[in-house]
């Protein structure tokens, strides 16, 4: 227990140590956050009038980033499966980042909830009566709150051995490891049937949006960890293969090709019926009756994921570079096509044919943009902690005469 | 040599983390300074925190109005009451008036008598104390084209001097009451259900404003208080129940329940009490000898948005007066080909 506070002392102390451009991408990320958070007592005294939602359009901005967010938390299991379902081996070392994202990811999901709830004085109600298994929101209570802690679990664990200076035992993690990967893809199919399950919103009422969902969330999230890896390549000492870069190249490639495979299926059967529900897809792609908010960017998105496949099926991107730019389009495409693409349109026309468009306030910009930086606040800190322990740098054992912890390894 | 060298460096260490310790503190002192002022300001917008949205203890712990025993009701009801006539300044008692045995509530529209004046709409307003600003309105009147049922081609803000347009048909929707509910469904925390009646309800103080059932309603029929509904003190409704009209707060659901304080007290909707040219037919489905039975039994009824399957208890219906069909016409010869 002793031994378990002085971990999380050292590790709390070590999230504060590092060169000047560590403090500085720190400092930016706490402002922007609390920027955030006093956008959100604002939300709070004043109502979720302080958003652009409305009773035509009821879920905006946070809905979007929540269902990306949940997609991105997804990706983990897209590292881990090549390594513990099939042995491939080079990508055996940066696992556990694509944990550490999970947990910080959901977190971002859980506040992307937690902000757009209207009472959340009232969230113990879930505990007390809890409409399982017939609402689909409670499912997802479940998913998320269930990957969140079995990824705490296999990454505590197995970054908490490594300070004791103990060999894992497989018996503790492994398991948990085959279940996170099940579980992985049940969270984004929670999070779809949430839509899908809903006979009012034609829009959503598809059976291609889960698969949807998987394909895009399988591509994006890769493509975040490809850059991830890069980045802690070059401000720490971890060593991380070219090999895993370009196992990871592979998956979001395929994934990608499935995305745009899938949204023809989706498009072709919405425009080539042309039935009455096909409203909410001519707004989305043409504009409705003179309104065309969403066109440009879902034009932008389709472009930047016919970009991204492109070059991600060249030989060209495995040259880093052109990896980097492919993984940059694919992100940016795939969290306007959930967002402005997914949730929006299902709300426009209204059952009832009206048509209100919707804008997000600046409130609700901030409140994303401050959840997005506790997020990157809390990956950051995860990375920086769980470098210098997973090598051995920082031990129980050494802790005892040595007070101050090794600052950031390229110092 | 080498001792002494390593000698020097420990005594330059020791300085140096010295002089660390001294200037760490006053930077980590600096920087915790910084830090607390950076919160204080991001929580700042809380000092314009209402003192009433703040929960009290005992709104935190109120029950769910299904696990709330008699004495629970009575004291909680006498607490909302409380409240209401201290913001509004009215006299008030806050009723809960049960479901009746052998009801089941249902309404009928006559699509070829309304003529868009929206009495209904306002008359729901000012019975049902929904917010004035900004206002919440539970019935929607849609302007359609004749010749189409569809109401993507409906005009929901059409504003002419005078009603009807002889061009147009009118179609009000409004909570249909559903005997499968897509939005009870989905509520996480079973805060809106069916009571046996037939009229879904909600529990505003159990309702955390996911608006999930907002999302998952074929018909429109949910608003939510995305501000702090206003209401002047005059405009107050003071005849008010648990489940339907009494004043809601900000951040929660709330829908039509067919006036229950006033329907399951033998009384008539207020929506159909204002109707000018009789288009709104109210009753109980069970007896057989209502207006409601005798329409479904007898007249020409359309199911809005049957298709999706939530077996409203809301339909529209028409008069075989002035239709085309009303002669009897002589059946086409078939000529015995089939």
């Amino acid at each position: 227990m002793k031994k378990y506070a002085a971990f999380l002392w050292d590790c709390f102390r070590l999230s504060f140590v590092g060169d000047w451009r560590y403090h500085l991408w720190m400092t930016i990320l706490t402002l922007v956050s609390l920027a955030g958070l006093n956008a959100y007592c604002h939300q709070l005294v004043h109502g979720l009038v302080a958003t652009g939602m409305t009773d035509q359009v009821s879920w905006g901005l946070y809905i979007a980033n929540f269902t990306y967010l949940v997609g991105l938390a997804a990706a983990a299991a897209m590292l881990v499966i090549p390594v513990y379902v099939y042995r491939n081996m080079h990508l055996h070392d940066v696992v556990i980042f694509g944990e550490l994202l999970a947990v910080a990811v959901i977190v971002m999901c859980l506040l992307f909830v937690m902000v757009d709830l209207g009472r959340p004085d009232r969230f113990m109600h879930l505990l007390w009566r809890f409409n399982f298994p017939i609402s689909m929101l409670t499912w997802d209570v479940i998913a998320l709150n269930g990957y969140l802690l079995l990824n705490l679990h296999i990454c505590g664990y197995l970054i908490y051995c490594a300070y004791c200076g103990r060999r894992p035992s497989p018996v503790f993690y492994v398991p948990f490891v085959f279940i996170a990967i099940v579980w992985a893809i049940s969270i984004h199919t929670v999070t779809a049937f949430l839509y899908v399950g809903l006979g009012g919103r034609p829009f959503w009422n598809s059976a291609i949006i889960a698969p949807r969902f998987l394909a895009s969330a399988f591509a994006a999230g890769p493509a975040f960890i490809i850059l991830t890896l890069q980045i802690v390549r070059r401000f720490t000492r971890h060593r991380v293969a070219d090999d895993a870069l370009l196992a990871l190249r592979r998956i979001v490639q395929v994934a990608m090709i499935i995305n745009i495979f899938l949204l023809i299926c989706e498009v072709f059967t919405e425009f080539y019926t042309d039935s009455a529900h096909v409203a909410s897809a001519e707004y989305l792609y043409f504009g409705l009756r003179g309104r065309h908010g969403l066109v440009p960017w879902i034009w932008t998105a389709i472009g930047m994921n016919l970009v991204a496949t492109l070059l991600l099926v060249l030989p060209a991107s495995r040259g880093l570079r052109v990896l980097n730019l492919a993984c940059i389009l694919a992100i940016a495409a795939i969290w306007i096509e959930k967002g402005m693409g997914l949730i929006v349109p299902a709300f426009v026309p209204t059952p009832l044919g009206e048509i209100v468009e919707y804008h997000p306030t600046v409130h609700e910009i901030v409140v994303g943009a401050g959840i997005w930086a506790f997020g990157l606040l809390l990956y950051t800190i995860f990375v920086r902690v769980s470098v210098p322990v997973l090598a051995g740098e920082l031990t129980y054992d050494k802790r005892v005469g040595e007070s101050v912890p090794m600052g950031l390894a390229k110092e | 040599m080498g001792d002494s060298r390593e000698q020097d460096s420990a005594a330059a260490a020791a300085r140096n983390s010295a002089e660390l310790t001294r200037r760490g503190f006053l930077s980590h002192g600096v920087v915790a300074l910084a830090g607390t002022s950076a919160v204080a300001a991001a929580l700042a917008p809380l000092a314009d925190l209402n003192r009433d949205d703040i929960p009290t203890i005992a709104e935190f712990l109120q029950k769910h109005y299904k696990e709330m025993t008699a004495e629970d009701k009575q004291r909680v009801f006498a607490r909302i009451a409380k409240a209401v006539e201290s913001r509004y300044q009215v006299k008030t008692k806050l009723a809960d008036p049960p479901p009746l045995d052998g009801v089941e509530f249902v309404y009928g529209l006559n699509l070829s008598r309304c003529i868009g004046c929206r009495k209904c709409v306002h008359a729901c307003v000012e019975e049902n104390n929904q917010s004035r600003a900004p206002e919440i309105q539970y019935i929607r009147v849609l302007e359609m084209q004749k010749g189409s049922i569809d109401v993507e081609t409906s005009d929901h803000h059409y504003d002419p001097p005078l009603v009807p347009d002889s061009a147009k048909y009118y179609m009000p929707v409004q909570c249909h009451q559903c005997a499968d509910p897509p939005c009870v469904k989905v509520c996480p925390v079973e805060a809106t259900w069916q009571e046996p009646d037939g009229i879904t309800v909600i529990d505003y103080d159990w309702c955390i404003g996911c608006r999930y059932c907002e999302a998952a309603c074929p018909y429109w029929a949910r608003r939510f208080n995305f501000a702090e509904p206003q209401i002047a003190p005059d405009q107050i409704n003071p005849d008010i129940a648990y489940l339907s009209n009494r004043p809601r707060a900000k951040g929660v659901m709330e829908k039509c329940t067919y006036c229950l304080h006033r329907t399951r007290v033998g009384r008539m909707p207020a929506c159909l009490e204002v109707c000018p040219t009789g288009s709104r037919k109210f009753g109980n489905v069970l007896d057989p000898e209502s207006e409601v039975a005798y329409i479904l039994r007898h007249k020409r009824v359309y199911v809005f948005k049957e298709d999706v399957g939530t077996i409203p208890r809301f339909f529209y219906y028409f008069d075989e007066r002035g239709s085309r069909y009303s002669e009897p016409i002589a059946p086409a010869d078939t000529g015995g080909s089939g």
